[in-house]
């Protein structure tokens, strides 16, 4: 089981507790995971990601184990510790105002 | 029993307050979306529980969903907003060009016959309609392809199609209202656009008489006179007989002439309501009091409507789609203020009252009449 942790506004859109519980088969990466998020929230394409090109929003950004893993390629295998589900993969808003 | 259902979207989430005809007691619901700046929430005149709402937040981009039920639930509905083939480029800011790029969707216009058929004006400025309950939109092209797309620019908020008016008496007749290109009108149900911008005068672009560029901020109409336009510009109230042929200046003795938002009465085609707002800059009421402005007689005399509204100290201001009526007897006004409150009058604007107070910045009030 990975845990996702959600910002509030996207739980808020999703209907959903801030934190998600998905399972994926294997070792998948951060591209694949979000895509199984989408898919059990269709409601959040284009919210963490732009629904053409598939980038990351500007503003988001993707934290798990004490790193900040937004700049690594998409394809770029989980961290261990969020493939167990001791880790949460967190996606957030930047901090910017508002 | 009829009533009034005001929808009201604000900066962090969306509101509903009904009252029955007497609009004595209000109920208040909300907030929806919490967190989400909500631009529009607009009902189906053919449908009234049928809600459609515009969310958008600088995070996570923009949302479309669909009430069936009055507000008590949504859903999520079609959120692609393509433009027809290569959009190219606009004006941007410093006059350089900038390629058409989507954020979000200003304002929602439900059919006055078809719950499923809504129009959506967006920012990079272009109209879209949907045909099906928002599932899928469709991009009404000629509008940005008319030729004079590359000239538009944005204004403060954003190159925006904020205001979208269907001739109730013929319905292939749209007007759509673009900051800052002007006022655009359609005789062929969108496929083909004309400018119809003759008369406005801005100092704000070099040509103050051109046929496109004007700041135009809300244009309304009175179902009974379709060719009859009252518009609030950046500067200047305007008012069209020839629907939009030419338009002239009716801001009489108004204490500003500048404002954003514009509203007719339900059942008096020639009395119409302005926010007077100071500007360039300051964008709060003259004076520190917030006064509506009713002109009875088309425009050109103004009398100031001030009971029950802050008469000093007042320094808030009221979006363009933050004003809305109701078609009871006497009419309603409500209008709500960045200040986060939402004032309503049941007496065609003699007296008003606050029906909420605190909210976040009120963006847009849409008032539902309800049988």
């Amino acid at each position: 089981m990975i845990r996702v942790v959600l910002p509030s506004q996207l739980s808020t859109l999703a209907r959903c507790d801030r934190e998600v519980h998905l399972e994926l088969a294997g070792t998948p990466s951060v591209c694949q995971l979000l895509d199984a998020l989408e898919a059990a929230h269709p409601v959040l394409v284009g919210a963490i990601r732009d629904a053409r090109s598939g980038q990351r929003r500007a503003f988001v950004r993707y934290f798990a184990c004490e790193r900040d893993l937004s700049h690594d390629p998409p394809d770029t295998t989980l961290p261990e510790a969020v493939l167990g589900g001791t880790e949460p993969f967190v996606v957030l808003g930047a901090i910017a105002g508002g | 029993m009829s009533g009034v259902r005001l929808l009201v979207g604000t900066s962090k989430g969306a509101f509903v307050l009904t009252a029955d005809g007497s609009r004595r007691s209000w109920q208040i619901e909300g907030p929806s979306f919490g967190g989400w700046g909500v631009y529009h929430l607009a009902g189906a005149p053919s449908e009234p529980s049928r809600l459609y709402a515009s969310l958008s937040n600088g995070w996570f981009g923009q949302q479309v969903q669909r009430s069936d039920d009055g507000g008590r639930t949504w859903s999520a509905i079609g959120n692609r907003f393509d433009y027809e083939g290569d959009p190219g480029v606009h004006q941007h800011y410093d006059g350089t060009p900038r390629p058409w790029s989507f954020t979000r969707v200003w304002h929602l216009e439900p059919s006055a016959t078809d719950p499923d058929t809504v129009y959506a004006g967006v920012e990079d400025a272009a109209l879209f309609r949907s045909r099906d309950g928002g599932l899928g939109w469709e991009e009404l092209s000629g509008l940005r392809r008319h030729g004079s797309g590359e000239s538009w620019a944005p204004g403060a908020g954003g190159m925006c199609l904020h205001t979208v008016v269907v001739d109730p008496s013929r319905p292939s007749r749209i007007f759509a209202a673009i900051s800052a290109a002007g006022v655009f009108r359609s005789d062929d149900s969108g496929t083909t656009w004309a400018p119809v911008n003759r008369g406005l005068s801005s100092t704000t672009i070099p040509d103050p008489d051109a046929d496109v560029g004007h700041c135009v901020h809300r244009i309304a109409m009175h179902p009974s006179r379709p060719e009859v336009l009252y518009m609030q510009k950046h500067w200047d109230v305007m008012r069209s007989d020839d629907a939009g042929g030419s338009w002239r200046e009716v801001s009489g003795n108004l204490p500003s002439d500048f404002g954003f938002p514009i509203g007719v009465h339900s059942h008096e085609p020639e009395t119409v309501y302005v926010v007077p707002i100071k500007s360039d800059s300051e964008h709060y009421p003259p004076e520190g009091k917030l006064r509506v402005y009713r002109s009875r007689t088309g425009g050109d005399e103004w009398e100031p409507l001030t009971d029950g509204l802050p008469q000093q100290h007042c320094y808030v201001n009221v979006l363009r789609e933050a004003m809305s009526l109701d078609t009871l007897e006497p009419c309603g006004v409500y209008f709500g203020t960045t200040g986060g409150t939402v004032f309503a009058s049941a007496d065609s604007g003699e007296s008003w009252s606050a029906l909420a107070t605190d909210l976040p910045s009120v963006l847009s009030v849409e008032a539902q009449t309800l049988a």
